[in-house]
């Protein structure tokens, strides 16, 4: 129960800190701290609160929530090694703690490089991974995964969809931070159309990223709608199926509002923050999306990891440790 | 299956470990150049030098200054208020803060590089001068009167990019350019709406107008020369100029607003 709420207050605080991280290119205060890790010479941590002032409120207030992010996901590690059963979500948690050390450090190289476009991009798109791997252990240590009751959704089509909308939601977001740390966000002024036309007529490097986020959007756009339609036409009674699918079209449209706003107030910061944030959103809403749809997969390959784990060898999918959620007391001698 | 997911994730491990490695490789960093050797004496025979003055005027109904929002700093905001200072006119249309050098015509010519700093201070929460110019080699000093945090953030295109932190008033930062360029563009990036520009030159002929829009350009050779007056908003002008022996002589830019 305690770790079910705490992987849940990890994901958050990692959708947090890409708000705070979106605060930081939003307000181009991503310079205002020349230094790494120390601030202006200070000790992280012992920063006098009355200097943080200007850029420095934005980078610093950055710095310190990505720390107790890095902290939160360092005990998620320690946690779930502790009591998780299952080697593969583990893993998963090794695999979070690395993502996370990594971000922080190109964090700090990016900083320190002046912010080359290549690692401030890497460093957004980093992000988002994070984002997802919490968002994945959360889902995978919660009630609804472990629940049994109900047999796991078998819909190749289905599948198929999700997986090739958050990919593709995923490299949309890619896009977005070539926009953005190509300072290509305004290279089309206006919206909806660009500069009065369907296609722009005059063409250069930054219109075409901007461009391409646009024409992104709209088959991301699309690629919602037919997966929500999806799963409302075929799986209309399955609540874990509907609930992120009816999450997805609201996040999608507060999305597009978003980046309509953000063009047309020229790059209000916390608009442009939120935009950022609600992708993330929209990108881990689809992944939920997308590994409920797996979830028979996942049971059958990951069950056998568990079983092996646990030494009893391979065991049916529907018995799976994938399906029974967290374990605790048969966690005992499990690992291998 | 065990094995599959297994090699999967070291796959997963060691191609965004490759990744990480290789932009970090592409994205470093290298030492620039050291600046070419100077020369010892000043080429130019006193005796023959002459000089070119000039006005820069501004044609067309001046901007005027708007204040600047300080409100991010609470030190800032104590400070005298500051206006924008992109175009700055005067008395009789002269107009401020142009840099005004010899783009060319002085051959090949080695200037010595003077051992004195020039300073960039940061004050009042703006910079002091907005516009400098400086020679290839020459110490400039960078500094804060300030009682709050500021940053030092050069971005130029030809010369490497710097970022220094000045957490003290007493704090100095002497930083040299190793090659010349027109114009550096400096910022803070705490307080947005601080900026100045560097002109950094291979030899002393440059000038920064002043509040009436002129200038001078002492010491000059006789021959003609290409001059270039830069302002920030407004772009560049240039104009042929010759000068003989002792001679001084005038041009005039007209940048319309």
């Amino acid at each position: 129960m305690a770790l079910r709420f705490y992987t849940r207050l990890v994901a958050l605080s990692t959708a947090v800190l890409i708000f705070a991280g979106g605060l930081v290119t939003s307000t181009g205060s991503g310079l205002s701290v020349p230094d790494w890790p120390n601030t202006y010479g200070w000790f992280m941590f012992t920063f006098p609160l009355e200097k943080m002032v200007g850029g420095i409120r934005y980078e610093h207030s950055h710095r310190l929530i990505a720390s107790t992010v890095g902290f939160l996901i360092l005990v998620l590690a320690l946690w779930l090694w502790r009591v998780e059963p299952r080697r593969w979500v583990r893993q998963l948690g090794y695999i979070a703690l690395a993502a996370v050390i990594t971000q922080g450090i190109l964090g700090g190289i990016t900083v320190l490089w002046y912010l080359p476009d290549p690692i401030s991009i890497a460093h957004a798109g980093l992000a988002q991974i994070v984002f997802c791997l919490t968002a994945a252990i959360a889902l995978f240590t919660s009630r609804s995964w472990a629940n049994t009751a109900s047999p796991a959704v078998d819909d190749s089509v289905l599948r198929k969809l999700t997986v090739v909308t958050t990919m593709w939601i995923y490299v949309q977001i890619l896009i977005g931070a070539v926009m953005r740390h190509t300072d290509a966000g305004l290279a089309i002024p206006d919206f909806p159309l660009a500069f009065g036309h369907l296609i722009p007529p005059q063409w250069d490097p930054k219109i075409a990223v901007h461009f391409a986020h646009r024409v992104g959007a709209l088959v991301a756009s699309v690629l919602i709608l037919a997966t929500a339609g999806h799963v409302f036409y075929h799986h209309r009674r399955r609540g874990v199926l509907v609930r992120p699918s009816v999450l997805l079209l609201v996040l999608l449209a507060a999305q597009v509002t978003l980046g309509a706003l953000t063009v047309l107030t020229a790059r209000q910061y916390v608009i442009n923050s939120l935009h950022v944030v609600t992708g993330a959103s929209v990108l881990v809403t689809s992944l939920v999306l997308t590994l409920r749809a797996h979830k028979s997969r996942l049971g059958a390959l990951a069950g056998g990891i568990a079983a092996t784990s646990l030494g009893v060898g391979r065991v049916p999918p529907e018995r799976g440790a994938l399906e029974g959620g967290p374990a605790g007391p048969t966690r005992t001698g499990a690992r291998a | 299956m065990q094995s599959r997911l297994h090699r999967v994730f070291t796959g997963c491990a060691f191609a965004f470990a490759a990744a990480v490695a290789l932009t970090a490789a592409a994205c470093g960093r290298s030492e620039e150049a050291p600046p070419p050797p100077a020369a010892v004496s000043n080429p130019v025979d006193p005796s023959t030098a002459g000089a070119i003055t000039g006005l820069v005027k501004f044609e067309g109904t001046p901007p005027a200054a708007e204040p600047i929002s300080m409100d991010s700093d609470p030190y800032c905001e104590k400070q005298p208020q500051n206006k924008t200072e992109t175009v700055v006119v005067g008395e009789a249309s002269g107009l401020q803060n142009v840099f005004v050098y010899v783009k060319d015509g002085l051959g090949d010519r080695v200037f010595p590089v003077p051992s004195t700093a020039v300073v960039l201070d940061q004050q009042g929460c703006r910079y002091v001068p907005h516009v400098l110019g400086i020679q290839v080699g020459q110490p400039l000093e960078l500094r804060s009167s300030d009682n709050t945090l500021h940053n030092i953030h050069a971005v130029p295109q030809q010369n490497r990019e710097f970022n220094r932190a000045l957490q003290l008033a007493a704090l100095k930062h002497t930083h040299t350019f190793s090659t010349k360029e027109v114009m550096v563009p400096f910022k803070c990036d705490v307080h947005k709406w601080m900026n100045a520009y560097v002109g950094v030159l291979d030899h002393p002929f440059y000038a920064v107008t002043a509040a009436n829009g002129r200038f001078e350009l002492k010491g000059l050779p006789p021959g003609t020369y290409t001059i270039e007056a830069w302002h920030e908003k407004l772009g560049t002008q240039t104009h042929m100029v010759t000068i003989g022996e002792k001679q001084t002589s005038d041009v005039a830019f007209n940048f319309k607003g």
